[in-house]
């Protein structure tokens, strides 16, 4: 029964994997770009890990948006793992915590070779509206070598598909 | 006042002051014998759970702390605090949480952020301050804190409550997830497969909130409520705008009012579909997750097209609200809404015709109504178990929409997805109520000149109420600000809810609950 109401809602929706409206044109660029450059620079795949340091929660919503079957960002070879061993790139959100300190170390220790780091967020930029707290360090900088910054609070989904792009680019 | 009366002559409890400056708010100032009796009395009367309780430092006016325990009376809508006064130079009280349980996370709390000892009471550990990173003695929402030097540690390790016996072992998980979430650690004991104790170790994401709110002038703090759970922003400005306002005697114009209303319920729609998703995706049924998350970006995608922000940020201002919602923006809220409530029952045909998810969802992780009223587990947690508690419930412009709060009596997960199911079905309607009555008008009150004084804003946002006491200063700057997420106690009823379960069917649990982190650990 499930099966059949998973095919019948397959033949009357047919795919969704556009975005809406206005957003489709100006993605399918940015994704097929997307695309060239990481299988040029990264033999056909980005694998990121992610990690909280203290974020609200609205940064990790709009990650996980660019998963959704609407910006579908894994279709141009980027994808989220679970474990730091299997990372190219650490993508961080948040003010870091002095709680997330040492977690935030290991993960990064854990990533084999060539790695690189993503702050995500204006409090993982600087802190934020954060980052005269008393448990704050303000800044992913603080602790790491940061290559990539992708500013907002939250960055939309689009805005951080584009800041991929330009990076690896 | 009768609550006074009865106090006095069933009680002998003589109250020292009363203060009902605010129309829906009462403070009892006791005395230090009669703290406890006085909660107690509070407590059964109204057969509320501790709602609230935090510690003020008023040291500087030469008056030492003084601890405010809130009681809900939801019957009247009415919030009565037991406050007590507390010398600078001793700094204790008797701990509640040995006659109310519900209390014993809120005096953790007054320990480690003012240095307060609840005397007596069975669990002082600390819950945001980790004691890897931060030494003894230093407190940080005493107003003359200063930042110790650090790193520093303390020489005591936080002890986990321990299981012990044969065949008997802990798993330990996180803080880092699997997943793109919030971090927090799970410590399991485990008997073979069942789940004998799950202890939660949270606070990874403290950012102390509370305390870079003091000293900010109401528009910062405003910007600041929005990023305490991101999830919630709307629910949580809108608390703090309510709380400033109540202050300011400021009543918000009616479309204003009629306007939060509709912000609030899309929040909790967009959540509730989340939710839904996610309990799809930790049972492994991936089409039905994917199916609810383009909901969600829908609806994301309406709040942008509303308001300019896709997590409702920006809207609430202090008096009323930035943004307006035009007849031809409503039409296409409503109808939009209406194309999402069919896609709704879609979802809803997909995962209940699923033999295989029904399995799964049902009669797991199983909430008790009296443990959960017991622990203090509220909102939506607490619904699905049966406690009829929704703060909505007591609003004039629900009521007049026939507005009655949705029940689940059978608190596992199965419970909370229906009741996310009924109430997305119940918001659009809202909204589409909301929507008719808005007649012309201004969005925003003229605003009054600041004034001090203090004040409780609540709101019942998609996981349950949120809880802002605000404090002003004469410059109308924020003196203290305290805030409650329902995540704060409904964590704790996760814990509850997997007792007996496996450790595989914790995630679904865990999404069933859906607690913020951030809100939690502020």
């Amino acid at each position: 029964m499930a099966m059949f109401n998973i095919l019948k809602n397959r033949l009357f929706k047919g795919i969704v994997d556009l975005p809406q409206g206005e957003l489709r044109p100006e993605l399918d660029v940015l994704g097929k770009e997307l695309k060239r450059v990481i299988d040029r620079r990264l033999k056909g795949s980005l694998h990121i890990r992610e990690v909280d340091t203290g974020s609200c929660g609205a940064c990790e919503s709009e990650i996980i948006a660019t998963t959704n079957p609407i910006y579908d960002i894994q279709r141009f070879g980027v994808d989220f793992v679970a474990s730091p061993k299997h990372a190219d790139a650490l993508l961080v959100t948040g003010p870091i915590s002095r709680n997330m300190l040492i977690a935030l170390q290991k993960t990064y220790a854990a990533m084999p070779g060539e790695k690189f780091v993503i702050a995500l967020g204006d409090c993982a930029l600087n802190g934020g509206l954060f980052k005269d707290s008393y448990y704050a360090l303000g800044g992913v900088d603080k602790v790491l070598k940061v290559d990539l910054r992708i500013p907002g609070c939250p960055p939309s989904p689009i805005t951080i598909i584009k800041h991929l792009l330009a990076f690896l680019a | 006042m009768d609550i006074i009366e009865e106090l006095k002559n069933k009680h002998q409890i003589e109250v020292l002051k009363v203060n009902t400056r605010q129309a829906d708010e009462s403070y009892l100032t006791v005395k230090l014998e009669d703290f406890i009796p006085t909660c107690l009395v509070l407590h059964k009367i109204f057969r509320s759970r501790v709602a609230m309780m935090f510690a003020e430092d008023k040291r500087a006016a030469h008056a030492g702390y003084r601890i405010n325990t809130a009681f809900y009376a939801a019957e009247e809508g009415h919030w009565y605090y037991v406050c007590l006064d507390i010398p600078a130079t001793s700094p204790a009280f008797p701990s509640l949480a040995k006659e109310i349980y519900s209390a014993s996370l809120f005096e953790r709390e007054i320990w480690e952020m003012f240095g307060i000892l609840p005397e007596g009471s069975p669990d002082l550990r600390r819950l945001r301050l980790h004691e890897e990173v931060w030494p003894e003695g230093a407190f940080p929402m005493r107003k003359d804190f200063a930042l110790p030097a650090l790193p520093a540690k303390t020489s005591r390790n936080y002890v986990f409550i321990k299981g012990e016996g044969e065949g008997m072992f802990e798993v330990p998980v996180g803080p880092v997830h699997a997943g793109i979430i919030g971090p927090g650690h799970f410590r399991f004991s485990v008997a073979g497969e069942p789940i004998i104790n799950l202890e939660l170790r949270l606070g990874f994401t403290h950012r102390g909130v509370e305390k870079i709110m003091e000293g900010k002038k109401l528009p910062e703090a405003l910007c600041l409520s929005e990023c305490v759970s991101g999830d919630t922003a709307f629910a949580h400005s809108l608390a703090f705008c309510l709380a400033a306002e109540k202050i300011q005697g400021l009543v918000p114009p009616p479309r204003a009012i009629l306007l939060r209303a509709i912000f609030l319920e899309l929040e909790r729609l967009y959540n509730h579909v989340n939710d839904i998703g996610g309990i799809a995706l930790d049972v492994g049924f991936t089409f039905a997750a994917a199916f609810a998350s383009v909901m969600k970006e829908k609806m994301l995608q309406l709040n942008d097209k509303l308001s300019g922000s896709r997590y409702l940020k920006g809207i609430n201002l202090i008096g009323g609200v930035a943004k307006d919602i035009d007849l031809p923006s409503a039409k296409r809220l409503n109808d939009a809404l209406k194309a999402l409530a069919a896609d709704l029952d879609e979802l809803e045909r997909i995962l209940f015709s699923s033999a295989s998810f029904m399995d799964r969802v049902d009669s797991t992780g199983i909430l008790r109504k009296t443990t959960a009223e017991d622990i203090g587990v509220t909102g939506l947690a607490a619904r699905a178990s049966g406690l009829n508690f929704d703060l909505r419930a007591n609003l004039p412009h629900y009521r007049l929409v026939g507005f009655s709060p949705i029940l689940q009596q059978a608190g596992d997960v199965l419970a909370r997805l229906k009741l996310r199911l009924l109430e997305f079905k119940q918001s659009t309607e809202l909204i589409a109520h909301f929507t008719k009555q808005l007649s012309p008008g201004s969005l925003v009150a003229i605003p009054g000149s600041s004034t001090e004084g203090f004040g409780l804003g609540a709101v019942e946002g998609w996981r349950g109420p949120v809880l802002y006491w605000l404090k002003l200063d004469r410059e109308g700057k924020v003196e203290r600000c305290k805030i409650v997420d329902a995540s704060f106690r409904n964590w704790q009823g996760l814990s509850f809810a997997v007792q007996g379960e496996i450790i595989p069917d914790f995630p679904l649990c865990n999404k069933s609950f859906d607690l913020s982190y951030a809100g939690n650990d502020l």
